[in-house]
């Protein structure tokens, strides 16, 4: 079979051609789904790629939430389907209460473009089955907002659940437990903040993005 | 209407004449308020039209030449890239970081009325020397407007310069080059038709930006300058990805026939050259131009700068198709106008006509301007003047405090807040010689650069405009790359002074002769005039942007030494006394005097085809320009860009250790590659007449130039100095 994935694209988000790009090359049939749709047509992954959804205006992901399709995308998450977030993505999945905690500025405050090495802490997700416990994969970050933050108790649950997905071995931007990417505790929800897509093949400085989404891929396949 | 209110728009008594002879009667409000805009300086290029006519505009693969929004250059089968450079200075000045954003948002809208996708950006920055007062603001400023709005857009930006230097302390540079790839058919700004209607569409009309071009950028600024800051557009990038998508969808479904953005002189803009250049006419009905805000006046919706703006002409019967793809993409969209057959630009407003203009008279008819020219008298003095080339005891220290200084520092800090990354095209990202952009769906890659040696040009504009093509050309050719297009845009300051006139004179006959020598045409760019501020001027700065083509993206060669044990190489012909208006002669002596280095365009021709044979035949690990600072510098930042040393030991010519390592000398490249290769770049270049001057080799943790060492950690602390600290 062949899995389908829905590319949400909000005013403002930038990054969708990209995610369709690399996923289509990875096998997936992209639909590119603006935000005012209310359904998903059938689709088995979500992506919410990165970008400035309603130019981030009133604070990152705060008005996007209220976007039509994002209430076909919780009742997705809900019913066990596969949601990833992407940088500007994990913020809306966060305002939208699909992912705990919030994205501050940066330690900096300034925004960061560059090439990051994450750890994956739980091989055991949806998103990063064909990595090895502790895999280094080199990753970009493109964020002004990327520094994760949540209550204590919030971050001993994530700890408890394994849903600390993927943390920086050197934190860029001041993000609680050199957080990088976290599940929900289902684990089929993914929000991360470095560029996956960004990172799939060798002439552009990496191909690690392709175990995470390879990964997903595989994960879609078996829920088929 | 007062007396002189011509005068306060900018227009001149002798202007004013002409307009009242080409009406038959005295103008309105409106009418002057488009004439001053047209008419400025910064739209209608009156001081500069008849010189830039001299530059060379046919090559091999143009399309468009200049005239249009952007050239466009045919650089692969079938594929075909739009490219231009525009400045932003003042409104930069007055405002950084709106000034910079709407920079960026003005040169996106034209590269997308081509119908080309803007894929990257590149900016071209000066501010003052870093103590002073207002730099680290006006840096931080425009590095975060352009940021912000590049980054939103969804366009990378790849590449670009950054320079301190006294001159621009009253007058900061924004100078900013996009390069678009042609989706399906190319556009222009074009009202053939009688009968098609025209759609304004994208943000509504506000009283921002009223004057920009006239009263902003085709004046001096002085103390006053705060005073002008309602002249500055504010933008909204959010509105601006829709427009370049709605625009996109537009041309590639084919519904309209002409599209023109909103920039400078607002809707009087593309009114009249659309106009102008179909021989056609256009009727604007202001009743129907939606605002931002009530009880604006006729002059002021003409003539406002509002951003993210386009004009569309369209067949009637396909108008709703129009209305539909704008209702779409969630912006606003209306039906303002006509096209006529009347050869006038007609503005109604509640039925009464508020202007009726002929198209031409404000398209093409701006009086040129005979300016007078003269070689300023203390240039003698400045020539007569040390150049800086005595040698220094400890040319370590030297190396590491050209590493360490504003011209010389890593511009990471600014580059890293540029998303360089989106569209997934970046082979190589900026801190090389070039961008190296590999175009959607294609094998084939552009190398983009932009060089715009002010001190050089101060020193003599003709050999330094010549020296600014020749580095951009190198630059992109060390990549591999075909230098193929050049886009310039030319700073200067008030075009009124003799002196000014003189500089401007020599730089385009530098860069005309330079462009012809390596075949190169200019298809587009960019005049600012007026660059002084309480009667300084700037440093004469025209900015070069080359475009290069690679055929094949993975044959692209970047600067960084690659492997332990390759073999490293100079390619070229050092100079010992190439220190005029020199990195080593500022940073280690504060001298700015002197001749400037000689080009020879063949030696330099000659290289450019050896860096893209042996990138083709992959025969190099690493080719970097040498440029600021010489050798010394090309190799330490060579070293820095892999975390590899090296040891050029004893391969000094007949020279002082200072002339071989830190002159100047243009037309040569640092190449490191695997020893066996050695022989067949050897003979390639001798085939070339390019002398080959093997130093040494890569490895180790140490710059070994073997009269003395620095530590790897040592040389990356200094190139990693802030130039202004921290954002204040």
């Amino acid at each position: 079979m062949t899995v389908r994935a829905a590319a949400v694209v909000f005013p403002g988000t930038n990054c969708e051609r990209d995610c369709a790009l690399v996923l289509e090359r990875l096998g997936v049939s992209v639909e590119l789904l603006w935000h005012t749709e209310p359904h998903l047509h059938g689709a088995d992954i979500v992506v919410l790629p990165g970008g400035f959804a309603h130019g981030d205006y009133l604070r990152t992901g705060a008005i996007a939430r209220f976007s039509p399709v994002m209430d076909a995308v919780s009742a997705h998450a809900r019913n066990g389907g596969l949601v990833i977030g992407i940088c500007n993505g994990f913020q809306v999945l966060c305002e939208a209460g699909l992912l705990p905690g919030a994205l501050r500025k940066n330690r900096g405050l300034s925004f960061l473009c560059h090439w990051t090495e994450v750890r994956v802490c739980n091989h055991a997700t949806p998103f990063t089955s064909r990595a090895e416990e502790g895999q280094r994969l080199k990753l970009p970050i493109n964020h002004f907002e990327g520094g994760y933050y949540c209550d204590e108790s919030t971050l001993a649950e994530l700890r408890e659940n394994g849903q600390v997905a993927l943390r920086y071995e050197h934190n860029p931007n001041g993000s609680l437990d050199d957080i990088a990417g976290i599940t929900n505790a289902a684990g089929n929800v993914l929000g991360l903040m470095p560029h996956p897509e960004r990172a799939c093949e060798a002439l552009l400085g990496s191909e690690d993005g392709v175990v995470l989404l390879s990964s997903m891929i595989d994960s879609a396949l078996r829920a088929a | 209407m007062t007396e002189s209110l011509h005068r306060d728009l900018g227009l001149t008594d002798e202007e004013h004449d002409l307009i009242v002879s080409i009406l038959g009667r005295p103008p309105t409000v409106t009418e002057l308020a488009m004439f001053s805009v047209m008419w400025s300086e910064h739209c209608s290029y009156k001081s500069s039209r008849a010189l830039l006519s001299t530059l060379p505009t046919e090559g091999e693969g143009v399309l468009v030449g200049p005239g249009e929004g952007a050239g466009v250059i045919e650089v692969a089968p079938g594929q075909a890239v739009a490219w231009k450079i525009e400045s932003h200075n003042h409104p930069s000045f007055v405002e950084p970081h709106n000034g910079a954003a709407t920079g960026v948002g003005g040169i996106v809208r034209d590269i997308t009325s081509m119908g080309a996708r803007p894929i990257a950006l590149l900016d071209s920055l000066r501010f003052g020397p870093t103590e002073g007062v207002r730099t680290a603001y006006l840096a931080a400023g425009v590095v975060g407007g352009i940021s912000s709005y590049g980054n939103a857009i969804g366009v990378p930006t790849v590449g670009g310069e950054c320079i301190f230097e006294p001159s621009y302390e009253g007058n900061p540079l924004v100078n900013v080059a996009c390069l678009g790839i042609v989706e399906t058919e190319i556009m222009r700004g074009r009202a053939d038709n009688p009968g098609d209607l025209v759609i304004l569409f994208g943000s509504a009309t506000g009283r921002d930006g009223i004057g920009g071009a006239s009263v902003l950028a085709s004046a001096e600024l002085g103390p006053d300058s705060n005073d002008k800051r309602p002249s500055v557009q504010v933008g909204d990038p959010l509105t601006e990805k829709l427009v370049i998508e709605a625009s996109l969808e537009l041309v590639a479904k084919s519904i309209i026939s002409g599209l023109q953005d909103l920039g400078a002189g607002g809707i009087c803009c593309p009114a009249s050259e659309m106009a102008a250049k179909s021989g056609s006419g256009i009727r604007i009905d202001l009743d129907a131009v939606h605002l931002r805000e009530p009880g604006m006046g006729p002059f002021e919706i003409m003539i406002s700068e509002s951003q993210e703006r386009m004009l569309a002409v369209v067949a009637a019967e396909r108008a709703p198709e129009v209305l539909e793809v704008c209702r779409a993409w969630e912006l606003e969209a209306r039906v303002v106008g006509e096209v006529t057959d009347t050869g006038l630009v007609e503005v109604v407003v509640s039925g009464e006509t508020a202007a009726s203009i002929p198209a031409a008279a404000l398209a093409s008819q701006a009086p040129l301007m005979k300016r007078e020219s003269e070689r300023p008298e203390w240039l003698d003095d400045l020539r007569a003047a040390p150049c800086g080339d005595a040698p220094q005891e400890d040319l370590g220290g030297c190396l590491l405090a050209l590493l360490a200084s504003p011209g010389g520092a890593s511009a990471r800090w600014i580059w890293e807040q540029y998303d360089h990354m989106i569209l997934l095209g970046t082979v190589q990202g900026p801190g090389g010689d070039a961008a190296v952009i590999r175009l959607p769906g294609s094998a084939a890659a552009v190398a983009l650069s932009l060089d715009g040696p002010g001190k050089l040009c101060h020193l003599d504009p003709y050999e330094g405009a010549r020296l600014a093509v020749a580095e951009a050309a190198r630059n992109v050719a060390c990549t591999g790359a075909r230098p193929a297009a050049v886009t310039n845009c030319l700073n200067f300051g008030n075009p009124e002074k003799p002196e000014v006139m003189w500089s401007f004179q020599e730089a385009v006959r530098g860069i005309a002769d330079s462009c012809r020598a390596l075949g190169l045409p200019v298809t587009g760019g960019n005049v600012s005039f007026y660059n002084e501020t309480s009667g300084r001027a700037i440093h004469p700065t025209p900015v070069i942007g080359m475009l290069g083509v690679l055929q094949d993206a993975t044959a692209a060669v970047g600067l960084a030494f690659k492997a332990q044990g390759d073999v490293i190489a100079l390619l070229g012909t050092t100079h010992p006394d190439d220190f005029g208006a020199g990195d080593y002669a500022a940073v280690v002596h504060g001298a700015l005097g002197g001749s400037v280095p000689h080009l020879d365009p063949k030696r330099e021709q000659a290289l450019h085809r050896l860096l893209a044979q042996a990138a083709a035949k992959r025969l190099l690990s690493s080719a970097h320009d040498l440029s600021g600072g010489g050798l010394a510098v090309a190799l330490a930042e060579s070293a820095l860009a892999g975390g590899l040393g090296f040891r050029a030991a004893g391969t000094e010519p007949d020279m002082e250790t200072h002339r071989w390592l830190f002159s100047e000398s243009p037309s040569r490249a640092l190449v490191s590659l695997a020893p066996e290769k050695l022989d067949r770049v050897r003979a390639a270049a001798s085939e070339l007449d390019v002398p080959v001057t093997p130093l040494g080799e890569v490895g180790g943790d140490t710059l070994d130039f073997g009269a003395f060492q620095v530590a790897l950690t040592q040389a990356a602390a200094a190139h990693a100095t802030h130039p202004i600290g921290a954002a204040p």
